[in-house]
Formats: C-alpha cells, structure tokens, sequence
C-alpha cells in the first residue's frame, strides 16, 4: 500500500473506530463527507474519478513556506482528504485523523469563501480555538468539504509556534496554558 | 564469534566497540564511507517519535535510534492521555510508521542513566535527542501530603491508564467527596474519570482493576480547586464542556467567585471569552437537581494543609486558603487574605503539574524550571547534544505543541549538521554497539516488532472483555510476551 493510501486507510480506520466508540459524552459532528465516503476503498474513488471528471474541483494551498501547491480534488473530499490523498508537504497536518481532538489542520480561507462556508459546530469552534493565528476566517480542514462553488479557492496554511505559552501572550494575556 | 544469549567476553566488547563490528548476523552500517548521520533519540513518547519523523525525512540517509525505558513505546499518549479520548491517541498510527520506517529502530526496556549512560551515547552516535519527558510531579509542599488518601494527578491518571509503576495504587473510593488541586485539563480528566457512568468506560482501554474501582465508587461529588479565578481557569472548553454534559451530574459554581467576570467578558480573545462564557452559563442554569453527582469548580483557594482524623492515619479533610487577585489576565497573582476554610473529603488529588528530573550527572539540569537548559534545543555547552517535548520546554502544552517543538529541534540538529557543527566525517557505530553494551550488562532490548506482539495481546485480552484492550500491567509479563 503507498504511504499516501495507508494513511487514508488509517484515517478512514481511526473514523470507523471512533464511530464504534460512540458514548453518551458527545456526539462528533462529522462532516457529511467522512461519514458518507468511508466504504469506499480507494480504488472504487480512482475508478470513479474518471467517471465523475466534472466533478473535480481545482484547490491552491499556500503553503508555510510560500510556495502554492495547486491539486484537483473530488467534490465531497474534506480539505483533509485532500492533503492526505494527495501527500501535500504540510509538516503535522492531521494529527487526530480527522476526529475534532486537534487543531493541526489549522486553513486560513478567503473572506469571501469563509462565509459560504456555513455555521461551525461547537466542536469545531471548541479545537479551533487552540489553533495558533487563529483569524475570522479560520477553518478545521477535516471539517470543510469540497463543493463546485469552492473551485478555485486560495487556502493559506498558517504557521505553527511551538510553545503555547509564547502564542498566548503573543494573542492575549488571558488564554490559558493547556496539557 | 557466535552469537551468543549470554554475557560477552569484555575484552570482545571492546573490541566490537572500537571497530563498530558486529558480526555476521546484523547488517553492517557503520562503516559507508560517506557520512551518514546517526542519531539516537532517548524517550519514546510524542516528542522522540516527532523528532524521528522530522530527521528521518529531513536527511535521506539519517538513520534514527528511539530508546525507551518501558517495553512499551508512545509515553503519555498511551499513560496520560484519558481512556475516553481514544481519538486523541490516533497519533499512534503516525509514530508507527516512524518507527517501521527502515531507517528507524526502536530499542525499548533500556534504561537510559542506569543501564547506558549519556556519555556512552553520544560516544555510538553523531547526535543525541534528549525527549524523556517529565516523570514527576510538583508537590504541593503542605502538611499532611504524605497521608493516605492523597495522591498526585499523575499517579492516579498513571493508575487507571495501566502504567506498570502505579498499578499498586489501589486508591480509597468509598468517600462521597473528593477534592482535586489544579483547574488544567489533568484535573479536568481525573474528575470525568471520577464521576462518568460506568457505561461510558467500560468499552475504553481503562484498566480493568481501575474499571471495578470506580464501579463500586462511593464519590459522588468532586471540587476542582485553583488558586486564581475564572477567567485564570488553565483548563480548554472541550474538557469543560465535557464536565458539563456529563449524565448525571451537575456542574456546580459559586456566584460569587465570578463577581466582576460578566463585564471583563468583552476584551477577551475568543477563545478565552467563550470557555469564560460556559462557565457563566453553568452558574446561572444551576444544573439539574436530579443528578446524583455533582462537579464543583472552586476558585481563590489554595491548599495549606491536609487534615487527618482523631486517629491521625489518613486523610479527611483539607485546609484552603482563601485568595484575592492582584493584577489581571494571564500574569495574576492570588495573594493571600488570611481567611481559611475547612473541607471534608477523603480523597484529594493534586494536579499543580509534572516535573522532569535528572537522568544523567553528565546532563546539565537546571533544577528551579526542572528542565535540561537550552537554547533552541541545542543543551547548553554540550556539543551534539539536543533536547525536545517536555524535558526541553516544561511539561504544559497538547500533543500538537510537542509536535511543533520537535519539529524544531530536528531542524536545528539538521541545521548544525550541514553547518559542520557535527563531525559527520567520524563513522559511529549505533545501535550495533549499544545493544552488544547493553548485552554485556545482562540487558535485552524489546524491538518494536516484539512490542507489535505485547500490543496484539492486549487487543486479545481486551476484544474478550468488550475493551478497546486490556494493557498489560506488569513489565515482566510485558517482557515475557515480547520474547516469546
């Protein structure tokens, strides 16, 4: 299995075992496009993008380095997806796999994009408050899916600190310290 | 020579030493005649196995050495992150692949300081990553914590998290009210494990004898204490939001601790002005009044002394000291008012944090921030020396954080090496010389293939109790299972 395929497998893997795991503490909002895509094995998507050509959608990243990495991607494909199935060089991207427990696939959209996005969920709102460079725009890739309206549209992959403390006092004086 | 099982002839070791020869049945790295790095990282948790990662991909001929003390790899994300967040632990799929890579190998059951010392690393290799966390914990320092029935957040975490050393614990839960010191997200786990349902743990990876434990628990209500107030809570939204929606229990605030907060609320960053709104939330809505348990946040308190009963054996209660804030925002202080108070409790946990200790004289510690002193990663005067995760920062921050410092300190290693700051010129043996070392002195290592048996024994035990598995609590069997 390539690197990029495996990791997919796991990613897909981590959702089935997280969906296994339901408790009574909280319901994951998952975005409809994990949880509908996860039977299909890889091979049935390669199949099928030849078949489904017109529903492929043109996604520039920017990456921390400055340099732009465009893809084409699936419509319904998560913009974690994306980087995943496409092995983008983007250093930590998707630490939980897609399960709302990190803030690492951290994607800073355009205005205009962000507010066709539609509403975040608590969840999301909840991690995304722990991203370093957190903006009004800001977004949880694992949480945005691939639509024909977002064609085109310019992600920029925030940079990344290493000490949480540093970024509080650099953001605020009061965000906590966290373990 | 043959391979032997046993003890090797002294005079065989050193020479297999000076030569980096081991013959025959491991394939010979260290003679290439370009310069291949070899880099040993010491600690098999988040912050070794993202240092790995970084350096292996970093430098195409880099090889990568992780020693670990326990048999078993992944530290806190397999001992401290809690049973209910199996998510959080899907990190592991990452550090295996790192550690299968094939320029990677993974030495555990060597304790590093007692079995190998730092000097004789950095002797077998180019470089050496220090990345062993943070094993203690800070004591409160108060009368009365040595008594029965306190404990420290790490060990009782470590307790219901399988790790080896704490499986003895055998905590008291037949008291109604337990006290929790600190307001993180520690504290904030300890207490969910203390008052969730059983039905949400029992399909977990908590340890069965943790599992009966709380089954029969008599704790009904838990107080989470800080020294500060709310708008200082070190604590993130997802675990309090957590507690909140907890079944069965009520979230239980003190108006008064959050006098004045109403109008600070609209110069918050968002982050903190929504945990700072949920917590307001909880106050006004009180809670249901037919829940049976109850989690109660207290603010301004610290405590001063644990009390003991008429007979002096364990603990029963503990003296707070109540506080006032000077100043405001992240750099308040709690001064001290004079005004104490009196709760009885039975059990008492402290979660004022972790603490990294010294494992080598030859390491510079500095023991007023309890971390190896470092610019960058790179340890003070200490050529070829780096360090990373917890043991380099202090032990704060989400596996993301040790994540991102990792990454760091692999690109300042990478960084010195093409500099010329490491003398790439000198062949070093790795790995082959260390685990002849270790051999000698009656040490065999567990390779992560003979941990991939531990881990597959575990899913086993655990698909027959309906658990996600069922760790191994005793470092022997662990041992006897890996070289089977």
């Amino acid at each position: 299995m390539s690197a990029c395929a495996l990791r997919v497998f796991v990613q897909r893997a981590a959702v089935m075992r997280k969906a296994a795991h339901q408790t009574f503490s909280q319901t994951r909002a998952f975005p409809q496009c994990v949880t509908g895509s996860y039977t299909h094995s890889r091979g049935i998507n390669t199949l099928t993008n030849s078949l489904r050509a017109e529903e492929k959608v043109t996604v520039h990243f920017l990456n921390r380095d400055g340099k732009r990495i465009t893809v084409k991607a699936l419509t319904g494909e998560s913009l974690l997806d994306v980087v995943v199935n496409n092995d983008l060089d983007i250093d930590g991207f998707g630490a939980c796999e897609g399960t709302l427990a990190c803030s690492t696939c951290h994607l800073i959209f355009e205005e205009g994009v962000y507010k066709k996005l539609g509403a975040v969920s608590d969840e999301e709102m909840d991690m995304l408050d722990l991203a370093y460079g957190l903006t009004d725009t800001s977004r949880l890739g694992c949480q945005v899916c691939l639509r024909k309206d977002l064609d085109g549209m310019i992600l920029r992959v925030p940079d990344v600190i290493s000490d949480a403390r540093v970024d509080s006092e650099k953001e605020s004086s009061t965000a906590p310290p966290k373990v | 020579w043959k391979e032997e099982d046993g003890v090797g002839v002294l005079g065989r070791e050193l020479y297999l030493k000076s030569l980096g020869i081991h013959n025959g049945k491991r394939r010979v790295r260290g003679l290439s005649s370009s310069s291949s790095p070899r880099v040993c990282i010491v600690g098999g948790g988040p912050a070794g196995f993202y240092t790995a990662q970084q350096l292996l991909k970093a430098r195409q001929n880099a090889a990568v050495d992780i020693y670990e003390r326990l048999p078993v790899p992944f530290g806190l994300v397999r001992f401290g992150v809690a049973p209910d967040h199996p998510e959080v632990k899907n990190v592991i799929n990452t550090f295996t692949q790192t550690a299968q890579h094939e320029r990677c190998s993974f030495h555990g059951n060597v304790n590093v300081g007692k079995d190998v010392t730092i000097d004789e690393l950095r002797q077998a290799y180019h470089a050496v990553v220090l990345s062993y966390g943070a094993e203690g914990n800070r004591s409160m320092g108060i009368p009365g914590e040595d008594l029965p029935g306190v404990f420290s957040a790490k060990d009782f975490v470590g307790w219901y998290n399988g790790l080896p050393s704490n499986k003895e614990l055998h905590p008291d839960l037949s008291f109604e009210t337990a006290v929790i010191l600190g307001q993180g997200n520690v504290a904030l786990d300890v207490a969910r494990i203390l008052l969730a349902p059983v039905e949400m743990l029992k399909e977990t990876d908590i340890t069965q004898n943790a599992l009966e434990a709380l089954a029969g628990s008599k704790v009904r209500r838990v107080l989470i204490v800080g020294r500060r107030g709310p708008l200082q809570i070190a604590c993130t939204i997802k675990e309090l939001r957590e507690m909140v929606n907890l079944p069965n229990t009520r979230a239980d605030m003190l108006p008064a601790d959050f006098e004045g907060i109403a109008e600070a609320l609209k110069d918050l960053p968002r982050p903190r002005k929504r945990l700072t709104e949920l917590m307001m939330k909880a106050v006004k809505e009180g809670g249901d009044d037919k829940a049976e348990k109850c989690c109660g946040f207290r603010f301004f308190r610290s405590p001063v002394e644990v009390l003991a009963g008429a007979d002096g054996k364990r603990a029963t209660g503990i003296r707070l000291a109540l506080n006032k804030l000077e100043g405001s925002g992240e750099s308040a202080r709690a001064e001290v008012t004079g005004q104490l108070e009196d709760v009885d409790c039975g059990l008492i946990i402290s979660s004022i944090g972790y603490k990294s200790i010294p494992i080598d004289p030859a390491v510079p510690f500095d023991p007023r921030r309890a971390i190896v002193p470092n610019e960058m990663g790179r340890v003070q005067d200490t050529a070829g020396l780096y360090c990373s995760g917890w043991v380099k920062r202090g032990p704060t921050g989400v596996i993301a954080t040790t994540m991102n410092d990792s990454f760091d300190t692999a690109h300042v290693l990478i960084q010195d090496m093409e500099a010329g700051k490491l003398d790439l010129s000198v062949n070093k043996p790795g790995a082959q010389a260390i685990t002849a070392l270790l051999q000698t002195r009656g040490v065999r290592t567990v390779l992560f293939s003979q941990w991939e048996k531990i881990n597959a024994e575990e899913e086993k035990r655990g698909k027959s109790q309906g658990k996600a598995r069922e760790k191994l609590l005793d470092v022997d069997e662990m041992l006897k299972i890996a070289w089977s």
